[in-house]
């Protein structure tokens, strides 16, 4: 079996699982950024006039928080080269396939957000003869976003935790490095150790900051 | 599209040739009882083709069943500690609630998947051999046991919330006039707290139950042959992708309809007269 716990292990592979790291890191990003953006335009579209509009997005939300994101993943990683007719790389399928599945769930809280400003707000707004588009612009947005950030950041957080599965396609994140190191020194016990510590550690504080948050941000 | 591609729906009605020829042909809707009826006339034309090689329709059958059983089970679980964990986390005992917080903070704060992989890798290392042993060597199918255990606790975290939440949105006046009129602690729980408290949660209890089969798919790595997990099996032997992952999806939006149907039924029929209905979407 396994003999004595070897603490060295982690520390002589450091270097591999930072590289795993700042790829997590790199995904968190840019499906935050990407979901945010992307997540917004789904929620003007849900809240739309336009029924045509308003169905698609819905329906689009209801597609991605219905089906696994696995199963998402390996939608992008086998289709996005054969629509595309080349590889493309792992990585930017798998960075596709997260903006458009965070798109989905960002699109609901951002929902929730622009439905807590109140109507008379945007009556203001039209009555001093600003557009829909310069009302929502200057006066829903900013407020929406301020109420929320620490859902938005709780929901990065989920986020952070969903990267780990890009090890079903084999991407190197933090998750897949561990198990590279773990499989080739036969360490199992102590890298997925550490990895959780890891994980805990900083979702842990990123909990901690959501708590601050939504006692500073309490209107 | 400048993109290459044979369309060919049929390899997810492939059957084992045995089994298509004693299925009588016959027509009907795609729904989940009439598609075997349909694949077993549609097998008698497809299955000589080399394409199908494989009972693929039998594989897709087969993980929908394993991604529904490894999830009722896990919401078993998931229901049992979670509601213990959020009544922990309301009672008086600092210590007790302590406990409870730590629980639902470790399960929050590390991903699902690094989660199986502690329970099927690094649990039966830690525990003494004889237990060790048995659950790599001994215990039939370890993989989906495991999945089935790592999948409730990690939702039971989220169940406790639920409760804890349920509990604590009802006025304290409630708890004080039950202890007045002679009820110990658990009586109260069992009488008063918790029958209101289960009605409240139904809807955020019914997205998590969906969550439960989207996760159950995380089960594929570490060897549970769900349903995503043979729909990869099938795109990389026939590399039909676009039809079998539809397929999939479908199943798994199928799912939550049916999930979600069933919950609201119940959650109309536990409705408690006199209160604003809850989730009204």
């Amino acid at each position: 079996m396994f003999g004595a716990f070897d603490y060295q292990v982690v520390i002589r592979n450091l270097h591999l699982l930072w590289d795993g790291m700042q790829i997590t890191f790199l995904l968190t990003g840019v499906a935050i950024v990407g979901g945010i953006l992307f997540g917004t335009i789904l929620a003007l579209m849900r809240l739309s006039r336009f029924m045509v509009l308003s169905f698609l997005a819905g329906r689009y939300v209801d597609a991605f928080r219905s089906t696994p994101l696995i199963l998402v993943i390996f939608w992008f990683y086998f289709a996005v080269p054969i629509v595309v007719g080349r590889p493309i790389g792992d990585l930017y399928s798998v960075l596709i396939a997260f903006t458009l599945f965070e798109a989905a769930y960002y699109s609901e809280i951002i929902r929730a957000g622009i439905q807590s400003i109140r109507m008379p707000q945007i009556h203001a707004g039209l009555a001093l003869g600003l557009t829909r588009w310069q009302t929502t612009k200057t006066i829903v947005l900013p407020q929406a976003f301020r109420n929320m950030v620490p859902v938005l950041l709780t929901q990065a957080i989920v986020l952070f935790q969903d990267t780990s599965l890009v090890y079903v396609v084999g991407l190197k994140d933090f998750l897949t490095a561990a198990d590279l190191v773990a499989a080739r020194d036969n360490r199992v016990v102590e890298l997925y150790l550490f990895t959780a510590v890891v994980y805990f550690i900083l979702c842990w504080l990123g909990s901690l900051l959501v708590r601050r948050l939504q006692r500073q941000y309490a209107i | 599209m400048a993109m290459k591609y044979n369309w060919d729906w049929s390899v997810v009605l492939c059957r084992a040739p045995e089994q298509a020829a004693a299925v009588t042909g016959g027509s009907g809707a795609q729904l989940p009882g009439g598609v075997s009826a349909l694949a077993g006339g549609a097998a008698q034309t497809f299955d000589t083709g080399a394409h199908c090689a494989q009972p693929y329709f039998d594989w897709i059958v087969s993980g929908l069943g394993w991604t529904v059983v490894v999830s009722i089970f896990a919401w078993m679980i998931a229901f049992t500690v979670g509601s213990v964990v959020g009544v922990a986390r309301t009672l008086d005992q600092p210590w007790v609630r302590r406990g409870a917080t730590a629980y639902v903070e470790l399960f929050r704060n590390v991903p699902l998947l690094v989660q199986m992989f502690l329970w099927f890798f690094v649990v039966p290392e830690l525990l003494p051999k004889e237990t060790g042993h048995f659950l790599k060597r001994q215990l039939p199918l370890p993989e989906y046991w495991t999945a089935i255990v790592c999948l409730g606790f990690y939702h039971a975290s989220r169940t406790a919330e639920q409760v804890r939440a349920g509990i604590e949105s009802i006025p304290r006046g409630q708890t004080y006039a039950a202890l007045a009129m002679g009820l110990t602690t658990p009586q109260v729980y069992r009488y008063v707290l918790l029958p209101v408290s289960y009605r409240i949660i139904i809807p955020p209890l019914t997205s998590d139950f969906m969550g439960i089969f989207k996760n159950s798919s995380v089960g594929l790595t570490i060897g549970v042959l769900e349903l995503t997990a043979q729909s990869r099996q099938i795109a990389e032997y026939t590399f039909n992708i676009f039809e079998v992952f539809t397929v999939t999806t479908v199943l798994y939006m199928l799912i939550t309809l049916i999930v979600s149907t069933i919950m609201r039924f119940v959650e109309k029929r536990l409705h408690i007269p006199g209160t604003i209905a809850l989730g009204g979407n």
